[in-house]
């Protein structure tokens, strides 16, 4: 009972947020997918144009789950085994941002180059 | 091995101190033990079924369900501490003179219990998801169940007795003062996870950043070291914030501030009002 209190609750704020900010949300632009197989990102290195808002697909092709995670890019998403993943970068100035599979952090490593 | 005692610990980390607090916050009230520790139970079962489900939660609402379902956690539990600190103005005082007095847990509504479950449930089932989801990653793509279980078990118990010292530190606070301090630490809690759910909202593409990165101390004390970590949990310290990260953590603690001195007044003009 309480749990699902818990639950209720959570989902119903959530919802509450996002009804009660609209007109925020940025129209994402370009689409770039990032493959993960055998704890690794492919490719490791992408490139993506300055201030836009891109929209990155994470898919996940091994059978664990991973956690996208990027301190420069303020990001931290699980994606579950053989599951795509949706994040949302920038718009970012100019430069380097790298990212890791958290789960897997010695292997699973890469870079977003913004030009 | 090593792997999932520091993730593990890492992550029970956090879990960890919030109990502590909520802990000392419900100091004095008669089945207390209870409600924490339903909190726990239940938080465990709901990571269990997060972790199953992480696959739909997080592709629903295109694909920002894990970023509003985590920022919506998040919120609550602010809401809940809140609520509490304002429950604390007004019963603190009573409450402290009465533990002294009889010198026995004092019986209170259910309200302030439910209150402190829901924030202990909450830490647990966040950091309990992601603990779960780890440990099957790790397990299933090399290590093996028995030294991940028994890392994990490592992790676990090295985080349970952090929560256990932190709490008896807390009790050293001499009576008096106790309460007073505890709602400080409540107050700057909520402060730091509503920069939290900031972010989270940012990720999802609902709120703006304000500011990418207002200032950067990640070479003086950074976020993922250890000391960065207990102050991130505690007082919300952040080594990059962005704009509305910090607009959320000031709008929380002024908030509350708020609340509670709205009603430290009240009841101070009701009181001398009962008085003449």
């Amino acid at each position: 009972m309480k749990f699902r209190n818990v639950i209720m609750g959570g989902i119903a704020l959530a919802l509450a947020t996002m009804s009660g900010l609209p007109g925020q949300v940025h129209a994402a632009g370009k689409e770039m997918t990032i493959v993960i197989k055998d704890h690794k990102f492919i490719p490791e290195m992408i490139e993506i144009p300055a201030d836009e808002r891109i929209k990155l697909i994470v898919d996940n092709q091994d059978k664990t789950p991973e956690e996208f995670e990027s301190k420069d890019l303020r990001i931290e998403k699980i994606i579950p085994g053989n599951t795509k993943g949706i994040v949302r970068v920038g718009p970012l100035p100019k430069g380097e941002y790298e990212f890791v599979g958290e789960f897997h952090e010695k292997s699973a490593k890469g870079k977003i180059i913004v030009k | 091995m090593i792997g999932s005692i520091i993730i593990v610990f890492r992550e029970v980390l956090e879990a960890a101190l919030i109990i502590a607090i909520v802990f000392g916050a419900s100091r004095g009230i008669a089945q207390r033990t209870y409600w924490i520790g339903g909190g726990i139970v239940a938080g465990v079962l709901g990571a269990g079924v997060i972790a199953l489900f992480a696959g739909a939660i997080s592709n629903a609402i295109e694909g920002t369900g894990q970023e509003l379902f985590n920022a919506g956690v998040l919120l609550t539990a602010v809401l809940m501490l809140a609520w509490h600190n304002a429950w604390m103005a007004v019963r603190g005082r009573a409450l402290a003179s009465e533990l002294r007095q009889i010198g026995q847990d004092v019986k209170v509504g259910v309200r302030p219990l439910a209150a402190l479950g829901i924030v202990v449930a909450l830490a647990v089932l966040r950091e309990g998801a992601e603990s779960v989801l780890f440990l099957y990653s790790l397990a299933t793509s090399g290590a093996g169940w028995p030294s991940t279980l028994l890392g994990a078990f490592i992790g676990l118990s090295a985080g349970v007795v952090l929560g256990w010292v932190v709490y008896r530190g807390l009790l050293v606070i001499p009576l008096k003062h106790f309460f007073d301090a505890v709602s400080w630490m409540v107050l700057l809690l909520a402060s730091g996870l509503a920069a939290t759910a900031a972010g989270f909202l940012y990720q999802a593409g609902v709120v703006p950043t304000l500011g990418r990165q207002i200032w950067d101390t990640s070479n003086i004390l950074a976020q993922d070291s250890w000391l960065g970590m207990m102050l991130h949990i505690l007082v919300g310290y952040t080594d990059r914030p962005m704009g509305i990260q910090i607009v959320f953590y000031l709008v929380t603690l002024g908030s509350i501030l708020a609340l509670v001195h709205g009603i430290n007044l009240f009841t101070h003009k009701k009181q001398n009002a009962s008085l003449s």
